[in-house]
């Protein structure tokens, strides 16, 4: 557990339910990324303004926070660009033939309470770490 | 405007969100699935704190009953559980995993503007793209082009 970092995971999390909230209750909109992003794509394309906003909102928090002097995001990722593509194609496929991901299903629908976001959330969360445990371990493969 | 500045400003702290939780990096997340590692639980602080105060603030959207800025709260109507949803979330599962990134965070990364993410945000949008266009000809063959436009019921 020596890597936890409880308070700031605690902090940031309430931040993310707070711009969820600030959604719902001024636009009546869901915080769901996959589809707030996948309805900017050509063939679901629907109301772009507010979606557009939305994820220049997201882009402009590490610009903003460079502004104050912290350092732009520089992700640790694998090495291989073709296992960042699969990686991708597997999230945006899945997300969308899902209807949601980690936040539409795992915050918003845990948060109603819905029983499909739940399953959802428990299914890819399980996946997951079989994917982690094969990749970093080599447990069953 | 009002509803494109509450949209920019709702983007602008859930990515401050994703950043001062650490849920941008990748290395964060996978700590937290690898259970067999050093595990790293974060990842279910930063959930706690999200489900509690995003529950309370769609309680207080049902009790206003509509939004402030437009005319109906939106909520996901469906509740069954069918197979695009368990093999969607199982194929998510399994790029999220391989990668240890989700497109929220994957958005804000891109800010940075680092070969690895934009080809990962490319990926994904063709993934999205492909799943759009692979409904669609499933739906009606031959006639793909803006036929049987699903709604995206939960986010």
């Amino acid at each position: 557990m020596h890597n936890l970092t409880a308070f700031s995971g605690l902090f940031g999390g309430a931040l993310i339910g707070l711009a969820t909230a600030m959604l719902m209750l001024l636009t009546g909109r869901i915080a769901g990324i996959s589809g707030i992003f996948g309805g900017l794509l050509p063939l679901r394309s629907s109301e772009r303004g507010w979606r557009l906003a939305f994820i220049a909102g997201l882009i402009a928090a590490p610009l903003l926070a460079a502004l104050g002097g912290m350092s732009l995001p520089n992700p640790t990722m694998p090495a291989s660009l073709a296992v960042i593509a699969i990686g991708g194609l597997l999230v945006g496929f899945g997300s969308r033939m899902g209807s949601g991901c980690t936040s539409g299903h795992g915050v918003c629908g845990t948060a109603r309470l819905s029983t499909r976001s739940i399953a959802a959330t428990a299914i890819f969360m399980l996946v997951a770490i079989v994917v982690v445990a094969i990749v970093r371990h080599g447990i069953g493969g | 405007m009002p509803m494109m500045l509450a949209s920019f400003l709702s983007g602008l702290i859930f990515g401050a969100g994703l950043l001062i939780s650490g849920m941008t990096q990748p290395e964060k997340v996978l700590g937290f699935l690898d259970i067999f590692g050093a595990w790293d639980a974060t990842l279910a602080f930063v959930m706690a704190g999200a489900v509690a105060v995003t529950s309370l603030g769609f309680a207080l959207a049902k009790r206003r009953g509509t939004p402030v800025l437009t005319a109906k709260l939106q909520w996901p109507t469906r509740s069954d559980i069918d197979a695009p949803l368990v093999m969607g979330a199982a194929l998510f599962g399994a790029g999220w995993g391989l990668v240890g990134l989700c497109p929220g965070p994957a958005l804000v990364n891109l800010a940075g503007f680092g070969l690895p993410i934009i080809v990962f945000v490319v990926a994904m949008a063709a993934g999205m793209l492909g799943n759009d266009l692979w409904r669609d000809r499933r739906v009606s063959p031959g006639v793909a082009e803006g036929a049987a436009i699903t709604p995206r019921a939960d986010g």
